[in-house]
This record gives C-alpha cells, sequence and structure tokens, in this order.
C-alpha cells in the first residue's frame, strides 16, 4: 500500500526575477511627427506623455497632430503616391517591403522591449508572437507585390490611392503591419495614426522605414488621440479609411464616410464562444481557455470571452481552469517568466473593474487568482464568473480584460443558439475529439474567424475579420489584399 | 490462483479513456521550456535535481565492482561540495542489490532493483513474480517494473492492470514503479492509457521509460504522465510519484522537468518521495553546473568523476 504519511513535504522552489535588459533602448525624450520623411514637430507645439503602464513612469514626449498637420500628412502621402509609389512596378515595391521585413527582424528585441515598455504586454508575447508575426505580415505581402495580376486572375489590378489607418493599442507595431504592409505591397500610400497610449513601437517603424530607405511621403504617421482619428477620418482626399478598434468608434467613423467614396473597412469589438464539448481533451482545451481570454491581457478583440461547456464536464472544467489560473504569473512584463503584464492603461483598468462590479451586482459568481500584483501600475487578476446568464452585461458587451464568462449548455444546438445570440461575430473556438464535431460547429457559428482545438492563432496567410458589429473587409491572406487594390 | 483483480473491466477503461491533442501538449511543453530559470533559483533548482536522481546502471556488463562504484559516487558526489543532497537511490539489477546493500548500509540512498523480466517483459508472469521477490528478498526499497507492452498494445488492458497488481502484492513494503516504456506505445493518447492502468492497479510510481527504447522521457510523455497523475489525485486523493526516465543528460532538462512538476501537480510533488529522476550522466552536467555557477567559470569533463 501507498505509504502516503511518509511522503516529505514538497520544495518551496521558485523562479527567480528574470528581466530583460533594457539597457540597449535608446528612446527620444521627444517625438515629432513623421511626414514626408522625416520628423516634424506639430503645428500646435503640443505634446502629449506616453507611459509605461506596469509603473507610470513617463517614457517620452509625443506629438499632438492637429487638423494641420493631418492636412500635411495626407498631401504628403498623395505627392508621393502620385509621384513615385503608384508608378513603380510591383517589383520595385516589394523589394521596399522586404526591406522593412528584415530590418524589423534585425530590431526585433529593441522592437519587443519598446512594445512591453509602452503597452504592458508580457515581454514573451511581444518577442515570441508580435514582432515575428509583424515581420511575417511584411515577407508575406512583399511576396504579393508583384504578383497581384494572380491574386485576382483576369482583372486588372490597380492601387486605390491615399489610406487612412487607425489602429489600436492592444497590438501596436502587428497591427501597424496589418494594415501597412498590405496598403505599400498594393501600391498605396498611407497615413497612420496609432493609439495615443502606445504610440512609440509605430514611432520607431517610422525610423524603420527610413532606414530602409522607403521613398518620402509614402508612409506618414500622426499621432495624437480620438481628435487626431477624427481629423484624418474627415479628410477629404482619403481614398480609402482602414479603421481597427471599439464598435462604438467603429460607427461614427461610417457614419462620417457616408455620402463618400471613401472605401472602408473596420475590424471591430468581439465576444466570442469558446465552446468545450464533453469530448475534448480537456487538459488542453483547459490551455487553450487560458489563451483564449488571458492572452495580451485578455486585451483581444478576438478573445475567448465567452465560455460553453459542456455540463457533464463542467466540474471538471472548472477545477482545472482553477489551477491552471493560479499558476499565471501576473507582474512585471520585461520579466522573461511573466504571463500576464499590465493593462494598458488607467481608463481601460478602471473600465474592467466596472465589469467586474456589474458582474457581481448581476449576481453571478467572482473567482479571481490569489497571485500578489505590484502596488504601481495598471493590473487585473485574472478573473472569471460563473452563474451568468445571456441577459447579463457581462456577457453581451466586450470587457476587453482577463474577464471570462462562464456558462453551461446541454445539447449541440443550444451552445450553437447560445453562441450566434450576441451583436459581434468577429471569432470562436470548439473543443471536441471528434471531427464530424467540428465540422458542424464551424458551420453553426456566425463568426469570421473560428479556431478548432486550439484558439488565437494567427498567420498572415489567413483572412481575419469579422461580422455584425464585428465589423466588415478582411485583412490578411488574398482576401485582405482586396482591401487595397481597384479592380477592372 | 489469485482470481484477476481487474479481469472483466477493461471496458471501463475504454469508456474513461482520456483523449490526448498532441498539437496541444507539443505546445504547452515547449511553453513551460521557456521558463527562465537563472541565479538562486538555478542553483536550488539544480540541487533539489540532485536530490531526486535515481543514478543508474543497467548494462549487462556491470560488475560487482562498478556497482560498489556507483554506490560511492551515489554517497560522494563532489568531494569540495559536502553540502549537496545525496542521490536518492541507485538503480541496479536484482543480481546486483545485494552488493548495492552493502555499499549503501546505513545510508539514506535507497536501492531500486529492476524487475519482471526488465527491458523487455517478455516473461511469464510467475517469473516476473519470482523476479520480484528475489529483488525485494536481497533488499531492494524499490522495485521497478515494465508492463506487457504486447499485452497492452493487443488490448488486453485487463491482463497489463492484474499484472501489475499481482506485482505490487509480491514487493511486499519496496515501493513499485511501473515503467511504461512510452518509446514503444506509440500514441500520447496509450500514453495516458497505460499511466491511467498503472495508477488504478496500485503502482506507487509512473516511470516512462528503461533508457534501453528510444525515444524516452520526451516533454510530451511527461507532460501526460503528469496530467494523468493529476487526474488520479483529483479523483482518488492519493499522490502518485513520477519518474522520467532515458535521455536525461543535461541540466537544462532537469530544469524543465522540474518546472512541469511544479506547474502541473504543484509544490507538493517536488520531493523525492513523489518525483524522480532516472539518470546515469546527469549528475555530472549539474555539477559542472553548480561549479560554474560557484566560480564562474566552466570546468573541464575531468574534474568530475566518472563512474
Amino acid at each position: 500500500m501507498t505509504e502516503t504519511t511518509t511522503i516529505s513535504k514538497g520544495s518551496d522552489w521558485g523562479y527567480a526575477p528574470a528581466p530583460e535588459s533594457t539597457d540597449h533602448i535608446r528612446l527620444k525624450d521627444r517625438y515629432g511627427l513623421f511626414i514626408g520623411g522625416k520628423f516634424t514637430p506639430p503645428a500646435s507645439g503640443k505634446y502629449f506623455k506616453t507611459i509605461n503602464p506596469a509603473n507610470e513612469k513617463v517614457l517620452a514626449e509625443v506629438a499632438e497632430a492637429g487638423e494641420k498637420d493631418v492636412d500635411r500628412a495626407v498631401q504628403a502621402a498623395r505627392k508621393a503616391y502620385d509621384k513615385v509609389w503608384r508608378k513603380m512596378s510591383g517589383r520595385e515595391r516589394g523589394k521596399y517591403v522586404y526591406r522593412i521585413a528584415r530590418i524589423i527582424q534585425e530590431r526585433s528585441r529593441e522592437l519587443a522591449v519598446v512594445e512591453s515598455l509602452d503597452g504592458g504586454k508580457p515581454i514573451r508575447e511581444s518577442r515570441d508572437i508580435d514582432i515575428p508575426l509583424s515581420a511575417a505580415h511584411f515577407f508575406y505581402h512583399a511576396g504579393w507585390a508583384d504578383k497581384l495580376s494572380y491574386a485576382f486572375p483576369g482583372k486588372r489590378v490597380s492601387p486605390v490611392g491615399v489610406a487612412g489607418q487607425i489602429i489600436p493599442w492592444n497590438f501596436p507595431l502587428l497591427m501597424v503591419a496589418w494594415k501597412v504592409a498590405p496598403a505599400l505591397a498594393c501600391g498605396n500610400t498611407v497615413v497612420l495614426k496609432p493609439a495615443e497610449t502606445t504610440p512609440l513601437t509605430a514611432l520607431l517603424f517610422a525610423e524603420i522605414c527610413q532606414e530602409a530607405g522607403l521613398p518620402d511621403g509614402v508612409f506618414n504617421l500622426v499621432t495624437g488621440a480620438g481628435a487626431t482619428g477624427a481629423a484624418l477620418v474627415k479628410h477629404p482626399h482619403l481614398d480609402k479609411v482602414a479603421f481597427t478598434g471599439s464598435t462604438e468608434v467603429g460607427k461614427t467613423i461610417q457614419k462620417a464616410l457616408s455620402g463618400r467614396g471613401t472605401k472602408l473597412t473596420l475590424e471591430l469589438g468581439g465576444k466570442a464562444a469558446h465552446i468545450i464539448f464533453e469530448d475534448a481533451t480537456i487538459d488542453q482545451a483547459v490551455e487553450g481557455i487560458v489563451n483564449g481570454i488571458f492572452f495580451n491581457q485578455g486585451h483581444v478583440c478576438c478573445a475567448g470571452s465567452r465560455l460553453f461547456v459542456q455540463e457533464s464536464v463542467e466540474e471538471e472544467v472548472i477545477a482545472k481552469l482553477k489551477a491552471r489560473m493560479e499558476t499565471l504569473i501576473v507582474g512585471d512584463p520585461l520579466d522573461k517568466n511573466t504571463d500576464i503584464g499590465a493593462i494598458n492603461s488607467r481608463a481601460q483598468c478602471d473600465r474592467i473593474n466596472d465589469y467586474l462590479r456589474i458582474g457581481v451586482e448581476e449576481g453571478a459568481e467572482l473567482f479571481q487568482t490569489h497571485c500578489a500584483v505590484p502596488s504601481k501600475g495598471f493590473w487585473v487578476r485574472p478573473s472569471f464568473f460563473t452563474k451568468v446568464a445571456q441577459s447579463h452585461r457581462i456577457v453581451q458587451e466586450e470587457i476587453f480584460g482577463p474577464v471570462l464568462a462562464i456558462q453551461t449548455f446541454r445539447t449541440l444546438n443550444e451552445a450553437l443558439e447560445k453562441a450566434n445570440n450576441t451583436p459581434y461575430g468577429l471569432s470562436g473556438g470548439v473543443w471536441t475529439d471528434k471531427g464530424s464535431k467540428i465540422f458542424k460547429v464551424t458551420r453553426g457559428i456566425r463568426a469570421g474567424v473560428i479556431w478548432a482545438n486550439t484558439f488565437n492563432k494567427f498567420d498572415p496567410t489567413s483572412p481575419f475579420g469579422g461580422y455584425k458589429e464585428s465589423g466588415y473587409g478582411r485583412e490578411g491572406g488574398r482576401h485582405g489584399l482586396q482591401s487595397y487594390v481597384e479592380l477592372a | 490462483m489469485t482470481p484477476g483483480y481487474f479481469n472483466g473491466t477493461a471496458a471501463s477503461f475504454r469508456t474513461q479513456l482520456h483523449p490526448v491533442d498532441e498539437v496541444g501538449i507539443k505546445e504547452r511543453a515547449a511553453r513551460l521550456a521557456t521558463r527562465s530559470i537563472k541565479k538562486s533559483s538555478k542553483i536550488e533548482g539544480l540541487k533539489l535535481a540532485l536530490s531526486m536522481i535515481d543514478l543508474t546502471t543497467l548494462e549487462g556488463a556491470d560488475t560487482p565492482g562498478r556497482v560498489r562504484q556507483l554506490c560511492a559516487k551515489a554517497l560522494h558526489l563532489h568531494s569540495t561540495r559536502p553540502e549537496l543532497p545525496l542521490v536518492a537511490a541507485v538503480c541496479v539489477y536484482p543480481t546486483m542489490v545485494r552488493i548495492a546493500r552493502e555499499a549503501l548500509k546505513d545510508t539514506p540512498v535507497k536501492i531500486a532493483a529492476v524487475a519482471t523480466a526488465f527491458p523487455s517483459g517478455m516473461n511469464p508472469l510467475e517469473v516476473k513474480l519470482e523476479d520480484t521477490r528475489y529483488a525485494v528478498g536481497e533488499g531492494a526499497d524499490e522495485i521497478d517494473m515494465v508492463i506487457s507492452r504486447g499485452d497492452f498494445l493487443r488490448g488486453d488492458y485487463g491482463r497489463v492492470a492484474d499484472e501489475i497488481a499481482r506485482v505490487k502484492q509480491a514487493c511486499g513494503r519496496a515501493h513499485l514503479k511501473v515503467i511504461l516504456e512510452t518509446g514503444e506505445l506509440g500514441t500520447l493518447d496509450r500514453v495516458r492509457l497505460a499511466s491511467d492502468i498503472a495508477m488504478e492497479a496500485g503502482g506507487d510510481f509512473i516511470k516512462t521509460s528503461t533508457g534501453k527504447i528510444q525515444p524516452a522521457a520526451t516533454p510530451e510523455v511527461v507532460l501526460v504522465m503528469l496530467q494523468a497523475i493529476h487526474d488520479f489525485h483529483r479523483k482518488t486523493g492519493k499522490k502518485i510519484g513520477m519518474k522520467p526516465a532515458g535521455g536525461i543528460a543535461n541540466s537544462k532538462q532537469a530544469l524543465h522537468l522540474l518546472v512541469m512538476v511544479r506547474e502541473v501537480l504543484g509544490p507538493d510533488w517536488l520531493t523525492p518521495d513523489l518525483f524522480r529522476i532516472g539518470a546515469s550522466r546527469l549528475p555530472n552536467d549539474i555539477l559542472m553546473q553548480l561549479e560554474k555557477e560557484r566560480t564562474g567559470v566552466y570546468q573541464g569533463g575531468d574534474y568530475f568523476s566518472n563512474d
């Protein structure tokens, strides 16, 4: 018989801090706007501070672009488009895009550290996911530059013109890549506005464009908050607007562009259903749940934020999920062992905490892990709610944080019905060991991306985008090119 | 003959199958390998790993002299580092148990013997039981048995379970480690099933490999077995031990194993009572790393005894 009484106590062995070095990072005190190939001060002379959300220290000052600056940037892009970029052969354009991809790889360590400093995401993610994927998007689209006629057989392919692009703070450089790589490869010029809380890697990207010798004005960068974005969208000489961000702002943009010929793509919010069947590989499904909702602190539009567990495995899944969540290391984003970093901003942190309060008030049961969090900076412990209903706000609204809402289901049809009962339709996930069930579910969920037995996998060759209030248009793959070309 | 302990219950194993997703397991194992173990954490981790080693010699050419040398190594890892822990056990063939017993008399180092027609297990049950009884009689504290892979792969799970239960009986007070020989099982689903059977049938430890077959203790296999132990504990409250063996030769692998145990089973399992590493070359690599941490430079292999 096992003599369990004689088992000695386990060791409390753990991991010492393993911070990534920042010695090689040289940030400027102040960054201007990048217009016509040069960094220039804003007309207003106004600057705003960007901080490290993990300790609230100021990292740099960044120019606030007004209407005049935006106009200058659009004009620069127009000039570059007419004089240089639209006339250049695809093969030549491709060379520049390849060059950008290679410089991103060369400077990957620097970019990863700055991404984690400015945005709060763990260095493991910026190092292993954000930066390599950004480079991959440029490589992928560089390949298309001289092969566009093969992407659209029988059509004459030409660029759209000047694109105004507005990107969010959750994947700062990766969103630059998603937007800029196809635009440039297809022969368009760009005015880009990064989010006000995470402008630094976009500014480093402007440096990379200089280093790559990209012709002046092909890529322009205007930093600022919502007003800058509004000025960009309002500008009458844009041929195309691409936006990734909240559904609320997306709707405003769509209204602003109504009655104009400007092309528009929107990649907006989500509230993905993540369905676990009783015949799933439970341990891997739990990994998938964790990856689905806690990846990037849950600041992911396609996060698996609504979990549906078949009732027969509910107890097992929740017990294992709790145990797994307790092993998540929350803290210094620059520590190589950190799993969950800082919430991107105070505003977002407040918003998430509001939802935690709302969930409890609605009668749901909250579980949070017991890890310690730093005293400075913005943090939310990994959390989930049980005893939730479809009518709860924490189920209906996008929280954009590490907060999961768990419901159970009995039959496949019930799972599908609940999964589709949402204004969003960006992503979804299903776990089952049975192939036929995978097909049934993936066909039954109305969402742009559905993962089977995995979650949050991204690849430049795969189109990404939503249905309903999650927006329209696709990014990545051959479908993604379509938003940046005119076909005749 | 004792009636088959598990006869007729093979069907229940089938209905309780825990499927394993190979892609997911590989990802998780790779992710756990990215934990950065530096400085104090590295030193403490390596010492902990040392205390969990089953120092092993399992060659046809083993001699009493060689076994005595191995035992000497177990008791004197490094003459200038008396503060280092002793290894957990030495692992030898049954005929060498008596030699090891003499050499390790009055020390905390345990003696493990492989039995049940190790490494192939291709003998009748009675011979395997006699093999086990002999090793225990010679003074073995622990028995490392092999499962009958032929029976298992044929789907005769009841027979496999029954055999384990009978060997466990033959062990008496000795602890039983059940070697699955994962390199012959072919899929992670089967590794999981064999783990479940071995635990249900009374094994105190489950062990990956004999060391005679490749692949052996791959991170994926270890992870699947740890998850099986986790589930068994959740269901029964019993803590089963884990022993990866085969091809674990360097410190980095050892630390990776500790990370897996810590994050899958929790700190309760970070004790030689519940986690062992079967190895022969590993101690010297750990010593080399520890000396490097102490002095800042790597020393040549000749400064560490090869036994």
